[in-house]
């Protein structure tokens, strides 16, 4: 039973961290109807942020933390206004978009490996890697602030959407944008907004990634599976990235302790093909229909 | 010929017969897949199991890789051919990436560490005489009527629908036959290499594969050919930049959607009579030239 506790927490921690990443697939998806690839690229980068932050620049955990995620908000708008915001004024199929995203990704992994190369690198320690015993059950503390961190952003990232006039433009975007346009909301600077906040997220997830972890240009594989946790929870839905990262995080780890870690990955794509077989909407994405 | 030459051309001509496949899905139906490197896998396995482990002669590899290959792909549009856009990409993403991981798992397959010692008989007239074969049933295949329907697919699926099209048995067939063209450029490439591995097979081959379409142009097949030559070859050629090589390939992904989406080559077709056309055209355009400039000069005007 101690055993699965145990399990149950490791799979919360990484679907914490999945969750920051999911969501900013959520959202640029609850917007735009496209699966933004490039994604998983600002994230590699906001790993490298935090870590160059600290071991080159030399700076206190916090300010390189902040640096990462203002980087990558940054970053994220600055490939929507390059490789998205023309063919979002010609009204291109969305799978332009896809395809411009998988330049985008390409760009930024090759960029990385180019410059910085392929190498793997190990955060700095900020925190002791002692874990804290509760009972029979060891918390890493990396693993609960991780926790911690994710469910304070994803909070502030619900308030602001339900709160902030901005939110509510957001909303009225995601539900018609060409309608929300017409009452007067600037629906470029939504878009803007939108990728700033995934980016937000992305550099937050990237960090704790990067120390959880380590840092190497292929960490988009990883961020491909937070992908399929938006998709299980139901693509663009903010709930439903939530709910189907921390189900995946939880399901990965119990597969991974009481089958084979070999199967870790395996069984993430399974649960991609099972929801878009059975329930292609996801747990609780909404249901669209097809426009003539 | 210069062996390296040799083996460059081995590589686009087998990567053309994988790229010819998908144009044919992408480009006439309309569907997007990420996960044709799977297909490839399949192929490529399922040769090697026909020679290697049979002894089998290599074209019945050929033979197993294709019915392989899309018997698999019949499945996997039965189950998810019903689903719209975005999610049918994201669903061969998945199935691309199950089926590496599923033979990363197999050992009796020699798992992720791959499988050496596959009989080299990939040679470079197999390659093209199955280039040639390839070319000649997909210009046939889109001409027929089904191919116009697979056309009328991609341009509009309700109204092909109201016209009778039944929608779905046009875009299964889409798949399963481009399946089974990946199918064969996955056993073609094994028995070049004589050694697989799962990781030559993984989510960027698929991406790759599709990048060669869109450059070559959607819905037309010598945009293929061409984009599967220019962009094997085009990487040899920086091979003194390697490193920067891929992230010009990203940043030309993106500059190709941005300012010329129908790629090299869109709804343009390069054939003997297009050619022909195209020079008729010429000799018609210098012949009414040369007319005008002689009835100018009869008028008595000045001759530029």
């Amino acid at each position: 039973m101690s055993q699965f506790l145990q399990q149950m927490i490791n799979g919360l921690s990484i679907g914490s961290v999945y969750a920051l990443m999911a969501v900013g697939y959520s959202l640029v998806y609850s917007i735009m109807n496209f699966s933004n690839f490039a994604h998983g690229g600002v994230i590699m980068f906001g790993a490298y942020f935090g870590f160059f932050g600290m071991t080159m620049l030399k700076l206190p955990f916090i300010a390189a933390f902040a640096l990462a995620f203002i980087g990558t908000a940054v970053l994220a708008v600055v490939i929507e206004r390059i490789a998205y915001k023309p063919l979002r004024e010609r009204s291109a199929p969305f799978l332009y978009f896809i395809i411009s995203a998988m330049g985008a990704s390409i760009f930024l992994e090759n960029i990385i490996i180019a410059t910085i190369g392929p190498t793997f690198r190990t955060y700095p320690e900020v925190w002791s890697r002692s874990s804290i015993a509760i009972g029979p059950l060891a918390i890493g503390r990396l693993d609960l602030i991780m926790f911690g961190v994710s469910a304070v952003s994803l909070t502030a990232l619900v308030l602001f959407i339900d709160k902030t006039k901005m939110g509510k433009a957001i909303q009225a975007s995601a539900y018609n944008m060409k309608a929300a346009a017409l009452m007067g909301v600037n629906t470029d600077r939504v878009v803007m907004i939108v990728f700033a906040l995934g980016g937000l997220l992305a550099g937050i997830a990237g960090v704790f990634f990067g120390m959880k972890y380590t840092v190497y240009p292929q960490i988009g594989n990883i961020t491909t599976k937070s992908f399929v946790a938006a998709v299980f929870g139901g693509l663009g839905s903010l709930p439903g990235a939530v709910l189907g990262s921390v189900l995946l995080g939880i399901i990965e780890t119990l597969v991974a302790g009481y089958l084979s870690s070999q199967f870790r990955d395996l069984i993430a794509f399974v649960i991609l093909i099972g929801v878009l077989v059975f329930r292609p909407t996801g747990i609780m994405g909404k249901a669209t229909e097809d426009k003539a | 010929m210069d062996a390296y030459l040799e083996g460059i051309i081995m590589l686009s001509g087998i990567n053309l017969i994988a790229v010819l496949g998908l144009s044919l899905l992408t480009g006439f139906a309309g569907l997007f897949s990420f996960g044709h490197a799977g297909f490839m896998a399949i192929g490529a396995y399922s040769a090697a199991i026909v020679t290697t482990i049979f002894k089998l002669p290599f074209s019945l590899g050929l033979a197993a890789s294709a019915i392989v290959a899309a018997g698999v792909s019949w499945l996997i549009g039965r189950a998810t051919l019903k689903l719209k856009g975005d999610y049918f990409c994201i669903a061969t993403l998945g199935f691309g990436e199950a089926i590496r991981l599923i033979l990363d798992n197999f050992q009796g397959l020699g798992g992720a560490r791959g499988w050496p010692g596959i009989p080299p008989h990939t040679a470079l007239w197999n390659i093209l005489l199955l280039d040639v074969i390839g070319v000649v049933l997909l210009a046939h295949l889109v001409r027929s009527r089904h191919g116009r329907n697979m056309i009328a697919v991609r341009e509009e699926e309700l109204a092909a629908q109201v016209a009778g099209i039944d929608t779905f048995r046009y875009k299964m067939m889409a798949l399963v036959i481009s399946a089974a063209y990946a199918g064969v450029a996955g056993a073609l490439l094994g028995h070049y290499m004589t050694f697989i591995q799962p990781k030559m097979f993984s989510m960027v081959k698929s991406t790759e594969l599709t990048i060669i379409v869109i450059f070559g142009g959607l819905g037309s097949i010598s945009g293929s050919v061409l984009g599967a030559v220019v962009l094997t070859f085009l990487p040899e050629l920086l091979r003194a930049v390697d490193k920067w090589r891929l992230v010009v390939y990203g940043l030309a992904v993106i500059g190709i959607m941005i300012g010329r989406p129908r790629g090299l080559m869109g709804g343009f077709e390069l054939t003997p009579s297009s050619v022909k056309r195209w020079i008729a055209d010429r000799k018609d355009a210098k012949t009414a030239k040369a007319d005008r400039m002689a009835e100018d000069a009869g008028n008595g005007k000045d001759v530029r």
